[in-house]
């Protein structure tokens, strides 16, 4: 069984050790994209800081509660990005034809493309989003009992899985967008913003949108408010704070029939 | 024995968008082929007349519109997974290799890949360094590599699980004379020692010449020729061309017994004169353009293999 397992892990393995070998071996140039990953993550994090120089209040929410707002939705993001990010090469992969060579070896096509590469900079905004998120939960005093670690925990889980299925989603309207980055990049880079972001403040479509049809608020808003035991906000009650493993659900599914759609647009038909 | 590869009225077409009209555009059409284990196949056609469509085909990264196909007993679309281990393509124009690892570590990769034991990769790939003399540059990355270089790895690469059938897609093209022999000499060596089935396609006659004993030849999606090279020569009525170089100037070379005069340069000290190999041969044109003149030097040209599929095409149309 375990055996199995490991023969199974293995092609996938050897990809991501020899792409993660390969990054860091490159020190300066490593230790720059660290760098730059780290203050672009810093500056986003200033300008929540920023605003509320000008306001006390936002959709409801103190600035130490935006904080764990931002740590939960970042975190989760960020740590999506590092498995998933390079999900966004695949426009270069079909304008190159080398998603082809996919095709030539005996694995999945999509797992194929995930674990193509690994985006080790992103380490660096995922740090920015663990101390955001401990001093979140620091200044915010929550009594910390076993009902709140399950939440915690079933927020990031589900919070990860929500933004890489942005990614691959992206990914499958690639298949028929010429330079249709910029389409993906408004949900998959502007979910993450609005995921950072108090839902409460949002207008009614916006809330549709990031609220639902592209789940950005089940990862840091909405277990925030139930954490928190903050009052229910017009259109995303509280309760759905404890959603987030559905909201990912419903984000995989879309994500795959994106895939599914895209894939059979590329080789015409069937498969 | 069941074939290795069977396409029955095989027939592929694309939506191709013109301003704001849609046109069906037919890129394989009716392709009915059939390839034995064990056979080279030359796959020859002008640029956009359908090799790569089919080979898409064949490989399951295409979804024929219509009729089938078989390669390796399955069916590519739905069986792509099982395929891939049982052929290796290698694309003269697309690397699978890693750009910025060294060879090694990407033949390590496509081990895995493939889930060759640990035995079985040591041997299959110390056999792929020695015969394409691989060594002296395993450590390099790839990106380092020249052309030929590269293109040895290439086709070690996509040779590591040792497939049944491998597929090659213009293998030669931009290499220097001594690298394309050395990959003829190889392929024919492999062939020999595992019984692997070729299929080629090629710009280069002298691919087809040194590596297949079957020739398909497609025009517009539709097959054109089928059958060995010679008959090719023969469907095509293409001319070899004698080019002599004569001791003086001397008038045009005309009238020679089954030969046409083509061209004369310098004042006639060089002269070309085509003939059909069919009805007679270089040395009794040369014979013939003796009595005529003093011949200081000759080479004879074959035909390129531009020529011959553009006689092919011309004699269908």
């Amino acid at each position: 069984m375990a055996e199995a397992l490991s023969a199974r892990v293995r092609p996938y393995r050897a990809v991501l050790a020899a792409r993660a070998r390969s990054q860091a071996s490159y020190r300066a140039n490593f230790v720059l994209d660290l760098v730059s990953s780290l203050l672009s993550a810093l500056v986003e994090l200033a300008e929540v800081w920023v605003l509320f120089h000008a306001v006390t209040r936002l959709g409801g929410l103190e600035f130490g509660q935006i904080l764990l707002v931002f740590g939960l939705a970042d975190l989760a993001f960020s740590l999506a990005d590092l498995v998933f990010g390079h999900c966004d090469n695949l426009p270069t992969y079909l304008r190159a034809g080398t998603l082809d060579v996919f095709y030539l070896r005996p694995q999945p096509l999509l797992l194929q493309l995930i674990t193509s590469d690994i985006t080790l900079k992103r380490l660096s905004r995922a740090a920015v989003g663990v101390v955001a998120l401990g001093a979140g939960l620091a200044v915010n005093h929550v009594a910390w009992n076993a009902r709140d670690v399950a939440l915690l925990v079933t927020a990031l889980a589900s919070g990860c899985a929500t933004s890489a299925a942005m990614f691959v989603l992206a990914a499958g309207l690639q298949f028929f967008l010429i330079e249709g980055y910029e389409l993906t990049n408004a949900f998959v880079y502007g979910g993450r913003y609005a995921a950072t972001q108090p839902a409460s403040v949002w207008g009614r479509p916006l809330k549709v949108v990031f609220g639902y049809f592209f789940p950005m608020a089940f990862t840091g808003f909405l277990p925030t408010l139930r954490l928190l035991d903050l009052p229910t906000s017009p259109w995303l009650p509280t309760w759905l704070g404890w959603c987030g493993p559905l909201a990912a659900l419903w984000a995989w599914v879309l994500a795959m029939a994106c895939w599914r759609w895209g894939v059979r647009h590329y080789r015409g038909g069937g498969g | 024995m069941a074939a290795i590869v069977e396409t029955v009225g095989l027939t592929r077409e694309f939506t191709v968008r013109d301003g704001v009209r849609r046109r069906r555009v037919t890129a394989v059409d009716g392709l009915t082929v059939r390839i034995e284990p064990g056979a080279a196949v030359g796959y020859i056609g002008a640029n956009g007349a359908g090799k790569s469509t089919t080979i898409k085909m064949l490989t399951g990264i295409l979804v024929p519109t219509r009729g089938t196909v078989t390669t390796c007993e399955l069916n590519p679309v739905k069986d792509r997974r099982k395929l891939a281990r049982q052929v290796g393509v290698v694309f003269g124009q697309r690397s699978q290799l890693w750009w910025d690892l060294p060879v090694r570590e990407s033949f390590r990769i496509l081990a895995a890949v493939h889930g060759l034991s640990v035995a079985t990769e040591r041997t299959r790939t110390d056999e792929l360094v020695d015969r394409l003399e691989i060594g002296e540059f395993l450590g390099t990355p790839v990106r380092q590599l020249s052309l030929g270089q590269r293109m040895r790895a290439e086709v070690a690469a996509a040779l590591l699980h040792a497939p049944r059938l491998v597929i090659l897609d213009e293998p030669t093209i931009g290499l220097d004379v001594l690298s394309k022999q050395r990959l003829r000499e190889f392929l024919l060596a492999e062939r020999r020692a595992h019984g692997t089935t070729l299929l080629l396609t090629t710009h280069d006659m002298g691919d087809v010449e040194r590596l297949c004993d079957r020739v398909l030849v497609i025009d517009r999606g539709r097959l054109a020729y089928e059958g060995d090279l010679a008959g090719l020569g023969r469907a095509a009525g293409a001319e070899r061309v004698l080019v002599v170089d004569l001791a003086e100037p001397s008038a045009d070379l005309t009238g020679i017994p089954a030969a046409r005069h083509l061209a004369s340069e310098a004042h006639g000290l060089r002269q070309r004169l085509a003939f059909d190999a069919e009805t007679t041969t270089a040395a009794r044109v040369l014979a013939a353009v003796a009595d005529r003149a003093e011949v200081l030097d000759l080479t004879v040209e074959e035909p390129d293999i531009e020529d011959v599929v553009r006689r092919i095409y011309a004699a269908r149309r």
